[in-house]
């Protein structure tokens, strides 16, 4: 049903860290791997070894360029995925009931028998986090790895989402964002974890950690002004050199 | 957005047939037998030519009926049901005027209403998304659907007065729209800063795309290649949405002149139906540094 629930028991989502991500897209790779030969349609690729190579992916890492007023440029590795919204704009629109939020974990799923293709939730997210298959022609989202983390036949430790079990750099965490006490939410009060996109009132569940200020550049000795200048003309052969190519 | 043809004939025809639908409902013209179904003929091609165009949009055409059951929070769900409600309730009643010269009124004006409750619904499916802030104006973007369906079909229902006020007024609406609709993406105050939440640091540049090539989520929502020639286009719309119709209107009658007029306002609409696609920025852009 399309109707979201007032609450849900538990927030399951992510938490991202922007100053920790390398940027190695191995959360994408991971994700794709994982989630194309397991819950719903494989996500297809179209001209994978052509000239025009086109795929539906559920996570995706852009690289950004923060210049600040002063000093250099910072390059900023992105990840973005399905934030499981609270007020998810994605599921009322949709028509047939497919798109859903679930009352027990949160986690905001597409029923893919169910899913007309008409793309009205793709539209409605303004993350860019539903991609529709070219292949089966239904949406595809991030599951939160649903057949992953409640997995019994899985070890313990593989029952985290695939992105975050991948994650070299330890950037991805995942846990129960509605639980104040969790590692997550810790992690969140803690770095000042943000939503993305707040004035569209969408209430993600998924935090992203900001980066960490960088240091900056150490000041010179205050005694550097009375040192002795360097030497600026040059002396003997190169003075002479210099001389001549002056006066050229 | 990309102005997929599917939608912007769905738009356009649905539009102008459940616009005519309304006039019939209400009475306008009164008529029976075979002219009676000429009307109607014109109204159902248009109407549900329309929405079987809708169904080419769909990947998974062949669950359309699942459409039918959220209509408790999904608007095109409730589109859907109001439009099959108008078609038959406006069969029943052009049935009786059409083989038994019956106007039942009471089933003529209640076809009327769902009628315009399905160009009301339609428009709100563009109105309700927050991601689409050109789009998402509570008034105008209902109030531009209507009125130009309205006149439409006061157009085709040959309801020469009704048609030339509603022109205007449907022109005028259209232009405010229009206008209204250039500030709402600044409005909505979503820009690369609140999006990517890096603003603090300093100016925010996308540097790189997460893939080499392009995706769903581009060719869908990022469609710049048409916004060029914009202005250009708006002028043309006008003139053949309302403002060369009224003008023929206004003219002595004659069934040519009529013909011209409609296929002008059809050529107007389809054009501002192209616009209202091709110049919707979806914020997701943003993320690539666009919009």
């Amino acid at each position: 049903m399309t109707i979201l629930p007032e609450s849900t028991d538990k927030k399951l989502g992510l938490v991202i860290d922007l100053d920790t991500c390398v940027g190695c897209h191995a959360c994408v790779i991971s994700c794709k791997g994982w989630n194309t030969e397991n819950y719903g349609a494989p996500l297809s690729d179209q001209d994978a070894y052509g000239a025009n190579p086109s795929g539906t992916f559920l996570n995706r890492v852009h690289s950004y360029e923060v210049q600040p007023a002063e000093g250099e440029a910072q390059l900023i590795h992105f990840p973005k995925s399905c934030l499981h919204c609270e007020d998810a704009p994605c599921v009322t629109v949709c028509p047939t009931g497919a798109s859903y939020k679930r009352v027990e974990d949160g986690i905001v799923l597409v029923n893919e028998s169910d899913c007309i293709g008409c793309g009205l939730c793709a539209w409605a997210c303004p993350y860019g986090a539903r991609e529709m298959d070219q292949e089966e022609n239904v949406m595809k989202k991030c599951t939160l790895c649903v057949d992953r983390i409640y997995n019994e036949n899985l070890p313990e430790v593989d029952r985290v989402p695939s992105c975050v079990r991948t994650c070299p750099a330890g950037a991805r965490h995942f846990g129960d964002l509605g639980d104040p006490d969790s590692e997550v939410s810790q992690l969140v009060a803690e770095r000042g974890g943000v939503d993305l996109m707040p004035e569209q009132g969408t209430k993600p569940v998924n935090k992203y950690l900001p980066p960490r200020p960088k240091d900056a550049l150490p000041e010179f000795d205050v005694l550097a002004p009375f040192l002795e200048p360097v030497i600026a003309e040059p002396k003997g052969f190169l003075g002479w050199l210099d001389k001549a190519l002056e006066k050229i | 957005m990309h102005p997929a043809p599917s939608v912007i004939i769905f738009t356009t025809f649905s539009g102008l047939g459940f616009g005519l639908l309304i006039w019939l409902g209400l009475g306008y013209p009164s008529v029976t037998g075979w002219s009676a179904f000429a009307f109607f003929a014109i109204a159902y091609i248009m109407a549900v030519g329309g929405l079987m165009a809708s169904t080419f949009h769909l990947g998974r055409p062949e669950r359309a009926m699942k459409a039918f059951t959220q209509w408790r929070s999904s608007w095109l769900s409730r589109e859907g049901i109001c439009a099959v409600l108008a078609l038959i309730v406006m069969a029943l009643y052009g049935a009786g005027l059409v083989f038994f010269s019956q106007q039942w009124t009471l089933l003529g004006w209640t076809g009327a209403l769902f009628s315009l409750l399905t160009v009301f619904t339609t428009s709100m499916i563009y109105t309700q998304l927050k991601s689409i802030p050109r789009w998402n104006q509570t008034i105008l973007t209902p109030a531009n659907f209507i009125s130009l369906s309205l006149a439409g079909g006061a157009l085709l229902a040959g309801q020469v007065t009704a048609a030339s006020f509603l022109l205007l007024i449907a022109g005028l609406i259209q232009m405010a729209t229009w206008l209204v609709g250039d500030t709402r993406f600044e409005q909505a105050g979503t820009d690369m800063a609140s999006a990517t939440q890096l603003g603090n640091i300093g100016q925010v540049r996308a540097f790189e795309p997460p893939h080499t090539g392009t995706n769903y989520l581009l060719r869908e929502f990022v469609h710049v290649v048409g916004r060029k020639h914009a202005q250009k286009l708006r002028v043309i719309s006008i003139i053949l949405m309302a403002a060369l119709p009224v003008i023929l209107l206004l003219m002595p009658f004659s069934h040519f002149l009529a013909l011209i007029a409609v296929v002008a306002h059809i050529a107007g609409v389809l054009v501002a139906r192209w616009l209202f696609f091709a110049q919707a920025e979806h914020v997701v852009g943003l993320y690539y540094g666009q919009r």
